[in-house]
């Protein structure tokens, strides 16, 4: 029963894509319609919105002369565009592309551009850089825009599990937690099976456990953008590995927890105070008298 | 929570908290005042006081004061609107001795003279909660559609409110009371899960003690 759907594990999630047949995204639409008192047309229509949103984010995001309102930030997604247009990077137009588009949207956010969050503001790019990559190589937006159904289920079953801000569980329950939720979106436009969306979710938060928010001046630029841009070649990578069969020995849900445990026990310094990791070094310090005076 | 708490809201960066959060502050501020505001005086405090420039917060503000949502793309040239529409903004920063860390107090005049004081806090993920207008305790989230009925503090007034609520099928989700002096002026806020609408708050404004009568709309 889709209405029964729950969010309280990723196992049941699978568990129920896998009895019902259908891709997980639809099993997420139907309830989160039935949640919402709304037809599954207007709940799809108002994530389609978002997704465009994400998508203007683009253009404006590799603007060469965007910056930041700290003055700290911006420019570097047209760097790497113009890299990957030019066909000289190294790892070609999927990864190329989403590294640019990473970049593009966490620096439109840093300098006061409209964006999604996804969780939050801070990982706003890593979704974004995935799914308009793999619409640039042939996805429809209609299965992007699904795709996101999936990507959200995700992400409440992290929030109900641990949570999702730096704040509260460090870097690794932001851009950790967003990265999870784009290789689960991958498998599913890479047409894998529920299962493999479980390995690729663990994968995903595996590797960056640990993960802790040290934003320099406080402010959501420095590193924020680049993990950006590593949250999204590691949604690539786990989707990758997982669509290839490669299973997590520790199961998605164990690792979510893990992850709760690990955020609990991080020094508040490590979380989004800037009283330490990066945001604690010299060069940090003399940033941010440079822009606070 | 729901899926687009996980993918949204949309909105103007960098920070929810210190932006988003910031933007919502300065617009239930404009709405309780209730009319076109014409000076604004913006005290930040805490964190608000040490990052807003980085964050655009005071930016956030003066957007929210002029009336737009969190998601306006206007909102980073709010300084510049303001001076166009005659907004005068006065902004400084304070020590508060308790309380949120990311707080700030608006004060607003409008153009037909109404003044009023709010102090908010951006408690996260774009959450806010309004905790002070003119210096009396309140509690709204502005998640909830709510009425705010400033009115004579005597026996009996409180229950002419809620059956007007309960006569209207609406159900209160969040309730408090605050006043400076037995028999002086009091606060309601009332939350509620929905059914406001123009028409209940005229009638709760026709009530004999009750002076002022706003709603805010999530
Ligand atoms: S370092 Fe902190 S503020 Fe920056 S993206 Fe990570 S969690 Fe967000």
């Amino acid at each position: 029963m889709p209405e029964e759907l729950n969010y309280h594990s990723l196992a049941g999630l699978v568990a129920a894509a896998e009895t019902a047949g259908q891709p997980l995204s639809a099993l997420v639409l139907r309830q989160q319609a039935a949640q919402l008192e709304q037809t599954e047309e207007e709940v799809f229509h108002h994530m389609e919105e978002n997704f465009r949103v994400m998508a203007a984010c683009i253009e404006p995001g590799c603007d060469p002369d965007l910056r930041s309102a700290s003055g700290l930030t911006g420019g570097d997604a047209c760097k790497m565009r113009r890299r990957v247009e030019e066909g000289k990077n190294l790892t070609g137009p999927v990864m190329g592309g989403a590294l640019y588009r990473a970049l593009a949207v966490s620096e439109l956010n840093a300098a006061m551009g409209r964006i999604v969050a996804a969780p939050t503001a801070g990982s706003c790019g890593i979704l974004p850089a995935v799914l308009l990559t793999m619409q640039e190589r042939g996805a429809t937006e209609h299965d992007c825009v699904m795709s996101m159904f999936t990507a959200s289920a995700v992400g409440l079953v992290i929030a109900e599990n641990a949570c999702l801000a730096g704040a509260q569980g460090g870097c690794q329950a932001e851009c950790g937690s967003a990265a999870a939720m784009a290789a689960a979106a991958l498998v599913e436009l890479g047409g894998g099976t529920p299962r493999m969306l479980d390995d690729a979710v663990a994968i995903a938060l595996k590797c960056q456990l640990g993960l802790v928010c040290d934003p320099v001046a406080g402010l959501v630029e420095i590193p924020c953008i680049k993990r950006n841009a590593a949250g999204a070649s590691i949604a690539f990578m786990a989707a990758e590995l997982a669509l290839a069969g490669i299973g997590s020995r520790i199961p998605a849900d164990e690792v979510i927890l893990a992850m709760r445990r690990v955020g609990n026990t991080m020094p508040s310094a490590l979380k989004e105070t800037a009283e330490g990791g990066l945001a604690a070094t010299p060069t940090a310090c003399r940033l941010c008298k440079q822009v606070f005076g | 929570m729901n899926v687009f708490d996980i993918i949204g809201p949309v909105m103007i960066g960098p920070s929810s908290s210190h932006t988003a959060g910031a933007a919502r502050i300065g617009h239930i501020a404009r709405q309780l005042l209730q009319e076109e505001p014409a000076a604004a005086q913006i005290v930040l405090y805490g964190s608000f006081a040490k990052t807003y420039k980085g964050h655009g917060t005071d930016k956030a503000l003066i957007a929210g004061i002029l009336g737009m949502e969190p998601d306006d793309p206007r909102l980073r040239f709010s300084p510049r609107i303001a001076r166009e529409q005659g907004l005068d903004v006065a902004l400084s920063t304070g020590e508060l001795a308790e309380g949120h860390p990311n707080t700030a107090v608006l004060t607003l005049t409008g153009r037909h003279g109404g003044t009023i004081t709010v102090r908010g806090s951006s408690i996260g993920g774009g959450n806010i909660v309004i905790d002070a207008i003119n210096g009396m305790p309140v509690h709204i989230s502005g998640q909830h559609p709510s009425l705010i009925v400033q009115h004579r503090d005597r026996p009996g007034v409180i229950a002419e409110v809620t059956d007007q609520l309960a006569d209207h099928g609406v159900n209160i989700c969040n309730f408090t009371l605050s006043r400076r002096q037995k028999g002086g002026v009091a606060v309601m806020t009332i939350e509620m899960d929905g059914g406001l609408d123009e028409e209940l708050a005229a009638r709760v404004r026709a009530l004999p003690d009750v002076m002022l009568c706003v709603t805010l709309l999530p």
